[in-house]
Formats: structure tokens, C-alpha cells, sequence
């Protein structure tokens, strides 16, 4: 017996594998967008399982608050590249497959390139910008989507852009959501929180359905997506059609989706000025202003370089009207994100107010300074 | 006619229950209008409506015993 069968011998038992559906594992590619709390387990079982080529992208580096729900990653990871350390501890698993890290953020310059060279595509992203994205990338390139997504107790998992069987019917994730939520009520994980436990099964669920595409068995969540509620021990299944709804204006041709501005797409409400670094440190020095952080309590990195209020976005609509319009306001965060989000909740409330968000976050504040310093 | 709601994520948070009976609504226009009449909230929010599990797009006419869920998108990962 090869060190092979012996590997994969449980699952090579079952007849609907077997040795040829083994061959298929291992002659799939599998893309894995997001290396977070979806990512970590999809990746984990599919490399166990024998995936040929795993392609893992991620720009992100693991932070002490990842490693509650993110779990290929310890202590000694922190502050490394979530793609780099996620393909080490991948190969150690299996050295037998072959693991592509791709550390750096998927845009839609770059989507095509990337996914074109896959079978199939996980969603394991955290916003909604990289979702739109993902999916009509895979539109383009008719490449099947597993969609996963969590909040607090609560995930949801489907299949997209993937042909059923007997209707011959596919769906995709404009179908089931037309438009990206508001400022407002686009909420992540690092804002709202989840437990740690329900990205696992969650993710889990997405390399179940992974396995099953790849060897045509079963039934895939295709044109389904299932709600899971941890708290109440439910699944409910939704049923998506195809939406014929002219508004839904997804592009149609590579140069349009190279051309499509999802940033704007999936803030399209309002616009947000933001701020440079530079122009932030001659105004903080010129006039009063007021500068809030919107991280939650206890975020790194730490700031002493300038004073601040703290107004973590999880509460910053019950604290907008504590803030004084008198004055210009500068608004971060960790990377620029959620600082965006926030000056959007606090124009909505004062149209007039003269709010920036400042652009890159409190991160490419201290790289540009520290490097002024140097 | 009575018909039975299911809320999912945000949606739940914003109507403060997760199931629960309505009587007297027609169609789903009817009652994303009741919806955001009780629940104020749910105005600036996004979701998908699904009845007997099938995703909606246009105004449906409801029966009696009909469930009706309301998925939010999420975007955490």
C-alpha cells in the first residue's frame, strides 16, 4: 500500500468515492478567498482530503483576536501573513498537494488571472465589496461558487453559478441579494462579533460541498442557500431563482468588470471624503479638530501620538449626538474601513457636518510617520 | 388568514423575535409596509424575502398558512 491509499484509505472506502473519485481530489484546484474564520477549516479539511492544488489568497497578518475562530493559527503567527503561515501549516498537513499563497488582496485587476486557473472558488471573505467581486468574477469565468458568511450565532452557506442537475437552472449571489446593504447595516465580524464555532462549521460545510462538486455526488446546495441558527439548532433552506430584475447591473464582459468600481458599488449610498495621513497632520496641527477611533476597545495598535475619543462603531449610533459639530472631525479605524462606514452614520445625522475618514487607517498613519522618523 | 414570519440575522435583532404569526396581510408589499410601520428599523435595511422557502422578487400574493422569511445578507468571514 503507497503511502497515498494509506493517507486517504477512510474516504477511498466509501463506494461513492473510492479510488477514482480520489484521483479526482486529487487532480482538483480549489480556491480558497480569505483565509480568516471560513477560510482556516474549508482550507484544513480540503488539504487533508488530498485537494491537488489549493490556491489560499489573503492579505491580511493574524492578530491575537483572530485566533478565537481562525484556527490554523497560534500565538507565534501574529503579526505574520495569514496566506504564508496558512500554506506552511497546509504542507506540513500534506506535503502530497500543492499549495499556492497568494498574499495580497484580490481586486478586480487581478480576480480573472487568479481564478481562472481554479475549478471552484470558496468564498471565505469578510465585506461585501470582495463578495460582489468573487461572484462576478466567477460569472465571467463560469467557475462554481461556494458562498459562506457568518454573524453572531447565525451562517449561511450556497452554491452559486453552479448548473442544477435537472433544471438546468444557475444562480449566483445577485440573485439571492441584488444590492449590498447600506453603511449602516454592513456589519462584519470585526464589529459585531460571532462565535468562534459557527465560521468552523460554517467553512466546514463549504469543503463538504467542495467535495461533493468535485465528484459530482450527492446533491450540492446549488440554487440553495440554508440558514443555520446555532442558538435555536435550526437549518432553513431558501430556494434562489433567478432574478430577472433589470437593475441588477452586474458586468457583462471582462473590460467591464475590470472597469467596474465595486468600492463605490457597495457604498453607492453616499460618498465619504476621506483624508490623507499628511493632510491630517497638518490640519490636527493648524486648528482644533476632533479625532474619534472607531476600533473597538482594546485594538492595537495603540495610539499616544495625538489625543482622541473613543467611539467603537458597534456603539456609534448611540453615541453620534455626543459629538460637537463646532468643529472639523477626523474619523479612523484599523485599515480606513469601518472609519468610512462611521462618517457615513454621522453625515446621515448632520448632512452638514465637516467629517473625513482618514484614509488607510491608524495603520498607514504609523508607517508613514514611523518612516518620516526614520 | 394567518400567516407565520421567520427573521434572520440583523432582521431578527430589529423586530426582536425570530418567529411569530401576522393575520390580515395580503400580499408581501402589504406587508414589508406593516414591517416597517411596527419596526421602524427595518426602512434602511436589506434583505431578501422568501415565501414557502422560494426568494420573492416581486409583489406575491399570500395565503393563508403561508411562511414568510426575511434573510439579511451577512459579509462576515
Amino acid at each position: 500500500m503507497n503511502s497515498d491509499t494509506n493517507r486517504y484509505q477512510r474516504q477511498i472506502q466509501i463506494k461513492e468515492i473510492g479510488q477514482l473519485g480520489q484521483d479526482k481530489i486529487s487532480r482538483a484546484k480549489v480556491l480558497v478567498i480569505g483565509a480568516g474564520g471560513l477560510g482556516c477549516p474549508a482550507l484544513q479539511y480540503l488539504a487533508a482530503a488530498g485537494v491537488g492544488t489549493i490556491g489560499v489568497i489573503d492579505f491580511d497578518v493574524v492578530e491575537l483576536s483572530n485566533l478565537q475562530r481562525q484556527i490554523l493559527y497560534t500565538v507565534d503567527d501574529i503579526g505574520q501573513s495569514k496566506a504564508i503561515v496558512a500554506a506552511k501549516k497546509l504542507e506540513a498537513l500534506n506535503p502530497e498537494i500543492k499549495i499556492q499563497p497568494y498574499n495580497f488582496q484580490i481586486t478586480n485587476k487581478n480576480a480573472l488571472e487568479i481564478i481562472e486557473k481554479y475549478d471552484l472558488v470558496v468564498d471565505g471573505s469578510d465585506n461585501f465589496t470582495t463578495r460582489y467581486l468573487i461572484n462576478d468574477a466567477c460569472l465571467l469565468l463560469n467557475k462554481p461558487l461556494i458562498y459562506g458568511a457568518v454573524l453572531r450565532f447565525e451562517g449561511q452557506i450556497g452554491v452559486f453559478n453552479l448548473e442544477d442537475a435537472v433544471t438546468k437552472i444557475k444562480t449566483n449571489y445577485r440573485d439571492l441579494f441584488p444590492k449590498p446593504p447600506d453603511a449602516m447595516s454592513a456589519i462584519s465580524c470585526n464589529e459585531i462579533g460571532v462565535l468562534g464555532v459557527i465560521p468552523g462549521i460554517i467553512g466546514t460545510m463549504q469543503a463538504t460541498e467542495a467535495l461533493k462538486i468535485i465528484n459530482d455526488i450527492g446533491k450540492p446546495l446549488t440554487n440553495k442557500v440554508i440558514s443555520y441558527n446555532a442558538l435555536q439548532n435550526t437549518f432553513y433552506d431558501f430556494e434562489v431563482v433567478v432574478n430577472s430584475n433589470p437593475s441588477i447591473d452586474y458586468p457583462k464582459s471582462k473590460t467591464d468588470f475590470l472597469d467596474y468600481d465595486y468600492n463605490w458599488f457597495c457604498n453607492a449610498n453616499s460618498v465619504v471624503e476621506t483624508i490623507s495621513v499628511e493632510d491630517f497632520d497638518r490640519l490636527r496641527k493648524q486648528e482644533k479638530i476632533i479625532t474619534i477611533d472607531v476600533r473597538e476597545q482594546g485594538e492595537l495598535p495603540v495610539v499616544n501620538e495625538f489625543p482622541y475619543v473613543l467611539m467603537p462603531l458597534s456603539e456609534f449610533e448611540n453615541l453620534v449626538s455626543t459629538i460637537s459639530q463646532e468643529h472639523k472631525i477626523v474619523v479612523f479605524c484599523k485599515s480606513g474601513q469601518r472609519s468610512l462606514s462611521a462618517v457615513r452614520i454621522l453625515k446621515e445625522k448632520y448632512p452638514n457636518s465637516e467629517a473625513f475618514s482618514l484614509n488607510g487607517g491608524i495603520e498607514n498613519w504609523k508607517k508613514i510617520n514611523n518612516k518620516i522618523l526614520l | 388568514m394567518e400567516i407565520s414570519l421567520l427573521a434572520f440575522g440583523q432582521i431578527a435583532e430589529i423586530t426582536g423575535k425570530s418567529t411569530w404569526k401576522m393575520t390580515g396581510i395580503k400580499d408581501t408589499e402589504n406587508l414589508i409596509h406593516n414591517l416597517e410601520e411596527q419596526f421602524p428599523g427595518l426602512i434602511k435595511m436589506k434583505y431578501s424575502i422568501a415565501v414557502n422557502k422560494i426568494i420573492i422578487q416581486r409583489n406575491t400574493v399570500l395565503n393563508e398558512s403561508d411562511t414568510i422569511a426575511l434573510l439579511p445578507p451577512f459579509s462576515g468571514g
